[in-house]
């Protein structure tokens, strides 16, 4: 009762109570819930641009910083007047916000190209590299997950979970440098880096509608070999991020399944004679699935950040290794642009999360 | 009657001192693959700590040192040897030296970040958490966006806003510490909040208030006070995070310059060159100093989580005949924290609170 | 309690029941059963011996932590991996006799099921949330051999409308979550029953649902053995839900069995000291009026008209709805009065808005239209800051013995907490001499003071949480539900203090509860609580004895007495109750 007069989370969706007439609410409520959820975006996304701006503004404006020492003062003022930062924070912040608004998040300095543009030519590599690590991620932390909680408190729960704090404690760049080291240069199996051979890189880049998404370019080109090698550039960084979301997946799902498994309606499956391993399976996966999903929504931020230093291992040429760039040419308005853009991203994805966890929740359902 | 006078005449066992410290009793509570565990992560902790405090007399040289006391240098990536046992770096810096004296940069750092996200962290979430209405509003939704936004992009932000990207000795540990802290404060908000929320409906809480005790009276003396047994466990965990946080910045040439400290993260950036051409010294040993630090801390921290949750806590078997046979209710430790194992098959005789004004 | 020992076991072969023999269900003997915990080796279960025949009713009662469930689930193997048992447990199965306690894991799963099932206390738990519940029912068909879905379907449907399921074709392709509680417990019967089992397993099966729920859960077992010719092993607590139901009794206290009888023997004539007790502690109906009548005709001239200490007319609270929708109106046009030195018992189901109501007049819940007086404030409006000048006078006992007290404080800590706050003592140890005056009024030893809450047993911390409530001689008290975390035997104990105190002190009380006849016992005036309306208020002995409202007489008729041929007689009252009804 408390808990209602509390209000705690104002996100979860309000089904839980049920009157002694049976149903209550009817349909609308998942309606309801994501409309809501979805003008949650706003104030996430207003935020994140909000902070990000008046903290990078707060070290002083972005021409000083990148071109500062290298210009004579008087032609740094001027261009400083051009661009409008000498005028009143407050006011280049709005000028800011309506840009954002419009879909504008400014123009690079290092190479005067829209902020929208890079996150264009570049996003595409991120996405597929993120795909490649989310199935990794997907195949190997769920069932090892679940054969942990199955064997829970054995040696192969022990192992699992050594080997799943192994993979968040290794950071991706050095579990991405000695995946080069053993797989690239000491065996040589696969290429050291980028994200296709250059001859390849570039009859893709010839298609009439190149996707940048290289996969998908190296079907379009119809030669397996192709095909064969982009696959062969993607498996080391897919692995090496893959890995790192894995073991949170696993420790997830482990956790989850095992709350799930002392729950009562586990013990009314177990009274009714339904198997152990199907218990595990069916009856608890499917409940320690509904937190799994919301967490995951938030693995998509480590996903992310893990991408910036994966792409700068494997020299793959998305979205995290322009930013890398930028940052070393002290490029802030690029660098602000992007954590904009990523902002709106990862709000929009958390969003898709949310909804998809209450579509399996037939609480919210109905 | 006479059920409640004999219960009274059981005089609960206390715990000796010894057992009720944090550590030690959780070992003692553990069994089996647990404690395995967890001994394992508080030998690699201890191993970690010890290595930070004596570095000047474990390192045989210095971290920014380029040659030896003959004046020769190093050289360039040299291969592992007598005299440097784990060879040398691109900059020709003693690679064992700096694995040794980055514990001490990566302690430091830790330790300045856990001591300031707590302090802010724990107050936001406790005034947001016990205070409620529209401050808490905006701090859960300001909390959430960042906690949802790329820890690593963030620091990054942070670091250039604080030393604009380059840094020396303590400017630059400062500076990292306060780019993770920034980063983490949502976190703590978040639990600490959690923590204040649930606790404000406990029953002691609400009895405070109807006795007529002030806001501040309740919520330092009741709220407070119960709010922050679970931050040992997330000190071990943030712990950890913080450290692959500031690899991550040194690795992205945020960290700390090479001659101002030493520092895994950024070793390993210079090391990528290297691998490509076969040179494995480089990365592999401070690589693996990132992955040991953070796999004991873990295993502490882990640890610590599955035995305060009683469903995630193992047990030793019993022998049939063991134990004495005793009313539940007076098992020392009481219904707080004790059997439960048993609570959870024989909850009470009058349980018709659960079902009864919960649903209003 | 230590001298009267219940040492004399019975012989696991009564003399009237002897005669079963060899046909019994399922057969326990010299079972022991140890856990692991924090605390070390706990024994749950001390040598019982006990058996049930072919559609038989076997209720094992006892008060928490008696062995009753452990002993229960040991019939089906369910105990957890900490859990470690002795001696034999046998089981009637197609395939002759087994001995549970020594199947594989493999050979559990035949058994449980078609041989015995088992119904859990919180029907809203032993569902799983995700799955429709002709899933879940078919779940257990699957789990014993193939069946094509259509079949199994038709099986669920069957089943769901035998246990009492309105339009089952419809619903059973519902989640739990559609249902009520009592449709919810009628469900998990369902899953237990479609396998068809010679034994059924309840454990507190009604434990969780309110007193009009549980006699239509009571019917439905009842018709379990006639239609289903299933036996019944039935574990509670509650002495009116054994006078119900049950054929035979076996008494648990503390891991042993101390007795075993049929039920008509066993309550007209017990033979253990503790059964004794445990009978004797029952609330009945009736009990208190005597008491009643006896303050009513004490009571000065003019009492009637004096100012009331709490008076609410046309009281509504409703709670605030999430963004925009409607809130939930808890309590809607309820008016009474409490004068001075009365106790007023508020009853009522989960969902009647009778803790709202206390928590209002202790300035916890906002109160949203009408009226609501509390010792001259209105608190209609009010603000905490000029409410709290007067909260020394007001107090209040929780509900949870458990979370009643901050465990990182001492009891005289927590008791001293009203004299640090209203500025009579500055400090717990200048307190200390006023919380052991309190403490021996609630009859606990002073040492207790020193104690941390989480030492006390539940009993204890419910009569220390009396003691901080009349700390400051309060002319008001508000007791939430105080006893019914508590084992009966316990309560009757704290109902005692209560009694004493408030004869001693004289204040004023509104005293919840959701069981009559605990009410009973405490009140001079008896107001009963339906979906947030008052309906029926008046003395005691006329709500219970002459009660006008519809409700108010279900509600009476609903709750089972502990004795087998009155209970009889009120089951044809209540059932003929529901049908005039409709």
């Amino acid at each position: 009762m408390t808990a209602l007069l509390d209000d705690p989370d104002p996100l979860i969706p309000a089904a839980s109570t049920t009157s002694e007439n049976g149903k209550r609410g009817g349909g609308g409520g998942l309606l309801r819930y994501i409309i809501i959820r979805f003008l949650l975006i706003i104030p996430t996304v207003f935020i994140l641009v909000t902070v990000v701006f008046f903290l990078m503004r707060s070290t002083g404006d972005p021409i000083t910083a990148a071109q500062g020492g290298r210009l004579p003062p008087d032609e740094l003022a001027r261009r400083i007047h051009e661009a409008g930062y000498d005028q009143p924070l407050f006011v280049q912040y709005l000028q800011y916000l309506g840009q954002i608004f419009t879909g504008n998040f400014g123009t690079t300095f290092s190479d005067h190209q829209q902020v929208t543009t890079v996150l264009v030519t570049y996003g595409a590599a991120t996405l597929e590299l993120a795909f490649y690590a989310l199935i990794v991620a997907f195949i190997v932390g769920i069932p090892l997950g679940m054969l942990a909680a199955y064997f829970r408190d054995k040696g192969w729960d022990a192992a699992l979970r050594i080997f799943a704090i192994l993979c968040y404690a290794t950071p991706v760049f050095f579990a991405g440098l000695l995946l080069k080291l053993i797989f690239s240069v000491w065996l040589g199996w696969l290429p050291v880096s980028g994200r296709a051979s250059i001859g390849d890189e570039l009859t893709m880049q010839s298609l009439p509608h190149p996707t940048g998404i290289y996969l998908i370019d190296a079907f379009q080109t119809g030669d397996p070999a192709v095909v064969g090698d982009v696959l062969a550039h993607a498996v080391l960084p897919g692995i090496a991020l893959g890995f790192l979301t894995a073991g949170v997946f696993l420790r997830l799902v482990r956790t989850n399944v095992i709350s799930t498994l002392s729950t009562d309606y586990v013990s009314s499956g177990r009274s009714r004679g339904v198997s152990e391993f199907r218990l595990v399976r069916k009856h608890a996966y499917r409940p320690a699935l509904i937190p799994i999903i919301t967490v995951m929504g938030l693995q998509i931020a480590l996903l992310l950040g893990g991408a910036v230093l994966t792409e700068t291992t494997f020299e793959w040429k998305g979205l995290g290794f322009q930013l890398a760039q930028y940052l070393q040419a002290r490029d802030y308005v690029a660098v602000q642009g992007i954590v904009a853009m990523l902002a709106v991203i990862v709000a929009i994805t958390n969003f898709i999360v949310d909804v998809i966890a209450a579509l399996i929740d037939p609480r919210v359902r109905y | 009657m006479a059920t409640t006078s004999a219960m009274a005449l059981v005089v609960p066992r206390k715990r000796s001192l010894l057992e009720r410290l944090p550590i030690v009793h959780q070992v003692r509570q553990s069994v089996g693959v647990q404690r395995g565990m967890l001994v394992t992560g508080l030998v690699i902790t201890a191993v970690f700590v010890i290595v930070a405090v004596f570095a000047p007399l474990i390192a045989p040289y210095g971290f920014a040192q380029l040659h030896g006391a003959n004046g020769k240098d190093f050289g360039s990536q040299q291969p592992p040897s007598p005299e440097h046992i784990w060879g040398t770096t691109v900059g020709g810096y003693d690679v064992f030296s700096r694995v040794i004296w980055g514990a001490q940069t990566a302690a430091s750092v830790i330790i300045v970040a856990i001591v300031l996200s707590i302090f802010a962290g724990v107050l936001l979430g406790l005034v947001s958490g016990y205070l409620g209405g529209w401050i808490d509003r905006v701090l859960v939704v300001v909390c959430d966006a960042i906690y949802a936004f790329p820890t690593l992009l963030l620091a990054i932000v942070m670091s250039i806003v604080i030393s604009g990207g380059q840094s020396q000795v303590w400017g630059g540990i400062l500076a990292a510490a306060i780019s993770i802290t920034v980063v983490y404060i949502p976190q703590y908000f978040r639990v600490i909040r959690a923590e204040a929320v649930r606790i404000k409906s406990e029953a002691y809480v609400e009895s405070a208030k109807v006795v007529g005790a002030s806001t501040g009276r309740i919520m330092f003396k009741h709220v407070f006070r119960n709010s922050t047994r679970t931050l040992p466990l997330i000190f071990t965990l943030n712990a950890s995070e913080a450290i692959l946080t500031l690899a991550g910045l040194g690795f992205l040439g945020f960290g700390i310059e090479p001659s101002s400290a030493s520092e895994w993260g950024y070793d390993l950036n210079k090391a990528i060159a290297d691998v490509t051409s076969g040179i494995w010294w480089t990365a592999l040993y401070p690589g693996l100093a990132i992955v040991l630090v953070v796999l004991g801390i873990t295993l502490v921290g882990e640890s610590m989580n599955d035995l305060a949750d009683p469903r995630l806590r193992g047990r030793r078997a019993v022998a049939a005949t063991a134990g004495e046979t005793a009313d539940i209710s007076v098992v020392p430790g009481g219904p707080n924290e004790a059997p439960g194992g048993l609570e959870s098959l024989e909850p009470g005789a009058g349980i018709e609170e659960e079902g009864i004004e919960v649903r209003e | 309690m230590n001298a009267t020992n219940p040492a004399q076991k019975p012989t696991a072969h009564d003399k009237h029941t002897s005669h079963r023999g060899t046909g019994d269900t399922v057969r326990i003997d010299g079972l022991s059963v140890s856990f692991s915990t924090d605390a070390g080796a706990v024994k749950a279960v001390d040598g019982v011996s006990l058996h049930v025949g072919a559609g038989e009713v076997l209720a094992i009662v006892g008060e928490s932590g008696s062995g009753k469930t452990v002993t229960a689930r040991t019939i089906l193997g369910l105990l957890p991996e900490t859990a470690t048992s002795s001696g034999a447990v046998f089981l009637n199965t197609d395939r002759g006799e087994v001995d549970v306690v020594t199947l594989t894991n493999k050979q559990l799963r035949q058994v449980r099921g078609p041989d015995v099932a088992m119904v859990f206390q919180e029907p809203s738990t032993a569902l799983n949330p995700v799955f429709k519940v002709g899933w879940q029912i078919a779940e257990g068909l699957r789990a014993h051999g193939k069946i094509s879905k259509k079949d199994a379907r038709t099986q669920a449907i069957d089943i769901l409308r035998k246990v009492g399921i309105p339009d089952p074709e419809t619903r059973v392709d519902y989640y739990p979550h559609q249902f009520s509680g009592g449709q919810k417990q009628r469900i998990v019967i369902a899953m237990a029953l479609v396998l068809g089992p010679k034994l059924i397993v309840a454990d507190e099966p009604t434990t969780a649902l309110d007193v009009t729920v549980q006699a239509e859960i009571l019917e439905l077992l009842r018709r379990c053995r006639v239609e289903f010719g299933s036996s019944i092993v039935l574990i509670t607590h509650n002495m009116g839900v054994v006078a119900d139901l049950a054929d035979r009794v076996a008494v648990m206290y503390n891991g042993q069995l101390v007795e075993q009888a049929d039920v008509s023997s066993l309550f007209a004539n017990p033979q253990n000291d503790y059964t004794k007790r445990l009978l004797a502690a029952v609330p009945r109906i009736g009990g208190g009026t005597v008491e009643a009548v006896e303050r009513a005709r004490v009571r000065p001239k003019g009492w009637a008209e004096s100012e009331p200490v709490v008076k609410a007319s046309g009281l509504r609270i409703q709670y605030p709805g999430r963004l925009g929708r409607a809130g939930f109106v808890a309590v809607d046009g309820v008016d009474f009065e409490i004068r001075p030195g009365e106790v007023l018992g508020l009853v009522g189901e989960s969902g009647s808005g009778k803790t709202t109501i206390g928590r209002s007049i202790a300035g916890l819940t906002r109160v949203t239209g009408g009226s609501l007086k509390v010792l001259g404030h209105e608190m209609n409006g009010v603000s905490e800051r000029s409410f709290r000048g007067s909260r020394d006078q007001l107090g209040f006992v929780f509900q949870d013995p458990a979370s009643s007290f901050n465990p990182l404080l001492t009891i005289a800590q927590c008791v001293a907490e009203p004299f640090i706050v209203h500025g009579r003592a500055s400090n717990a140890a200048d307190a200390r001499a006023a919380v052991d005056e309190l403490l021996e009024a609630v009859q606990l030893p002073k040492s207790f003071g020193d104690r941390y809450p989480h030492e006390l047993s539940g009993g204890q911390r419910q009569r220390a949480s009396l003691a901080r409530a009349i700390a400051l001689k309060p002319p008001l008290l508000i007791a939430d539900e105080p006893t019914s975390a508590l084992d009966v035997s316990v309560q009757q104990r704290v109902l005692e203090v209560f009694a004493d105190l408030q004869r001693d002190f004289g204040f004023a009380c509104l005293f919840i509860s959701h069981d009559l006849a605990v009410v009973d016992i405490v009140a001079d005036r008896i107001a009963v609580m339906h979906l947030g309306r008052l309906v029926e208020e008046g003395a005691g002995e006329q709500v219970l004895e002459a009660p006008q409202d519809a409700y108010t007489r279900r509600l009476l008729a609903s709750l089972p007495v502990p004795d087998p041929i009155e209970q009889a007689k009120r089951r044809e009252a209540l059932q003929e109750l529901v049908a005039s009804e409709g």
